[in-house]
């Protein structure tokens, strides 16, 4: 086991290395002078735009920039945005919350998706089955930003029933109708999966037998085929963990979070290349963490998948 | 089914007379499924609406798409108007025709890219093995590692529009970000696929009569290693419609003078509240072409799945 994971860890690097490089690349090759509009109509005196120049290797080379920027962000310097803020003070900040948006996500997935996906799969083909199955693709067909802009019409500025935007430091409740929106792709996916999962497992031997040693139906279903079932949906989760982190930019747009995805989106608009290689490389090495914990998991779930 | 009916299923003979009169493949068996699948025709229909319209927009509607009629701004649907006019005063429904062709254009040109950068470097991966399989997969992970939207955003604003940009440069470039993001999961799929086929004996049997590594993946590998790729192509063209509206909502995908579905539907939103038709009909009518897709997608893998049965 322990084995497995160093190797795991030892591939990480590279797609680190690869991924960021990539992202580096291309934000620094994105068009444009950042020190445009930086002192408002008259262009920049010499000697700041010199400094500027320096304190951001902006006459290097891309390849040693990538590299010095990578010695620096070895010794946990994040480096600064150009408006001077601490780009790892600022992630921490936003992480929170982003964060928690994500969790509200992923209780609404957990709650109502595998809720949905049991009721649909006990019985295949009756009518919550049809039922789920037809709410789950209009869902999947309705695209986020159209959902997130139609429920803070009607549930926010209709209604009234949640804020209309939220807070910069947000609780909860502020966060239910953002979290839901973000959530709602996933959610259903994992009422699907459990239903298909479902219908399979009760199909097992395994199931016939219990059935045939005569348990209860709320027994056999609820102890023996969804415990089986749910194995590939916490999974699921768990990896969608990682990319709800950094699909959440059009909700935090939406309903004016100041979360990861919002100060991304910001940053790419101001160029600001340092921000933006310093955001996306936390979010993958997040996203590459959950893929190897979920992989483990895996293995400690169903014994029957072996990591040696 | 009644208690009789459980016990006597043991007794009765099995009807035999079709299943073993002619054995069928599993692909002919998979078509005559699809027969009688009302989802299936339900969705080749829209698709072919969806790709008439795409084609010969002026089959649907005789309005000119870009004639802004500002006295007649946000009016509501009606018998001369249907789906009413925008804050511009376009006429919807002829924009809602018009801009079938942006999304069905890029879904069906980054489903084919995808499709085919994933299945050359699957294949290469699984049939070459080792160094060059390792090589491979790690290049693969590193763009899996990229979030999707997040790496489309970059390569918009890397190689951002202008006004005068040309339609199908623009298309082009919105192509090739949802590609080079995409290709990675079709790749995955394609290597597992191709090594599960490679394992059968046919493959070896072709390759000890001396066919040649190209003639194996040509006409033993590839024809059938390719049904899941399918399957997840016509999925996956919806998922990139839909990306594409939302590169278009946050403005770094078509802009304005173009007619698109993500744009009529961007413009709309700052009149959500005076003019909901406008955001109404174009956002139905992109749902509608990737429900089309993903519903196809279902039904065509749940008739080649054998374990659905």
């Amino acid at each position: 086991m322990s084995k497995y994971i160093v190797r795991r860890l030892l591939q990480m690097i590279p797609v680190i290395f690869g991924a960021t490089f990539i992202i580096f690349a291309m934000v620094f090759a994105l068009p444009g002078d950042p020190l445009a509009g930086k002192c408002g109509e008259r262009p920049c005196p010499a000697a700041f735009a010199a400094k500027f120049r320096a304190d951001h290797n902006l006459d290097d080379p891309l390849l040693l920039r990538y590299v010095k920027y990578l010695g620096k962000l070895l010794h946990g310097d994040f480096g600064t945005t150009f408006q001077g803020l601490n780009v790892a003070d600022e992630l921490s900040r936003r992480y929170i919350i982003t964060v928690k948006l994500a969790v509200v996500a992923i209780l609404f997935e957990l709650i109502i998706g595998i809720l949905a996906g049991v009721l649909a799969g006990i019985r295949k083909s009756g009518f919550w089955d049809n039922l789920v199955l037809l709410s789950t693709l209009i869902v999947i067909a309705i695209p986020t930003f159209v959902l997130g802009s139609v429920a803070q019409t009607v549930f926010g500025l209709k209604l009234k029933l949640f804020p209309v935007t939220v807070s910069p430091s947000p609780s909860w409740y502020e966060l239910l109708l953002p979290g839901f929106v973000l959530g709602s792709l996933s959610l259903a996916y994992v009422a699907r999966l459990t239903r298909t999962n479902l219908v399979e497992n009760l199909r097992a031997d395994y199931v016939r037998t219990a059935v045939a040693k005569g348990l209860t139906r709320q027994r056999t279903i609820g102890l023996h085929a969804l415990r089986n079932s749910l194995i590939p949906v916490v999974t699921f989760i768990g990896a969608d963990f990682g990319g709800l982190l950094g699909g959440a930019i059009i909700t935090e747009g939406i309903f004016n979070i100041r979360g990861v995805g919002n100060f991304l989106f910001t940053s790419i608009h101001t160029r600001d290349g340092v921000a933006v290689v310093g955001t996306v490389t936390v979010l993958v090495i997040v996203f590459l963490l959950m893929n190897l914990l979920v992989d483990l998991l895996y293995g400690v779930l169903d014994p029957r998948i072996s990591h040696d | 089914m009644t208690e009789t009916n459980v016990l006597a299923v043991g007794l009765e003979p099995e009807p035999q007379d079709e299943s073993v009169g002619a054995p069928r493949s599993l692909s002919s068996e998979a078509f005559r499924e699809l027969r009688h699948n009302w989802l299936f025709w339900a969705s080749l229909i829209l698709i072919v609406i969806f790709l008439l319209m795409a084609a010969v927009p002026q089959l649907f509607t005789q309005t000119d798409p870009s004639k802004a009629v500002l006295k007649l701004s946000n009016t509501p649907p009606s018998s001369s108007q249907w789906f009413g006019r925008d804050t511009q005063g376009y006429d919807i429904f002829a924009r809602t025709i018009y801009g079938a062709r942006a999304s069905i254009l890029v879904g069906l040109l980054a489903s084919v890219v995808t499709s085919i950068i994933g299945v050359i470097v699957g294949t290469l991966a699984a049939f070459y093995g080792g160094l060059a399989d390792t090589l491979m997969m790690r290049l693969t992970d590193i763009f899996f590692a990229i979030p999707f939207l997040l790496g489309g955003i970059l390569f918009m604003s890397t190689f951002p529009n202008t006004v005068n940009s040309n339609y199908f440069a623009i298309v082009g470039k919105v192509v090739l970000a949802l590609s080079l993001l995409g290709w990675p999961s079709i790749a995955r799929l394609m290597r597992g696929s191709v090594l599960q086929v490679q394992a059968n004996d046919y493959i070896t049997a072709a390759r000890a009569l001396g066919a040649g590594p190209w003639r194996v993946i040509r006409s033993h590998i590839l024809p059938n290693a390719m049904a899941p790729v399918i399957v997840v192509s016509t999925i996956n063209l919806g998922a990139y419609i839909s990306a594409e509206a939302s590169l278009s909502f946050l403005g770094i995908g078509l802009v304005a003078p173009a007619i698109s579905w993500g744009v009529a539907i961007s413009d709309s939103l700052n009149w959500i509240r005076v003019a909901p038709w406008s955001l109404l009909f174009p956002s139905l009518f992109l749902s509608l072409a990737v429900l089309a897709f993903i519903m196809l997608g279902d039904a065509v893998r749940d008739a080649f799945d054998p374990k659905t049965r």
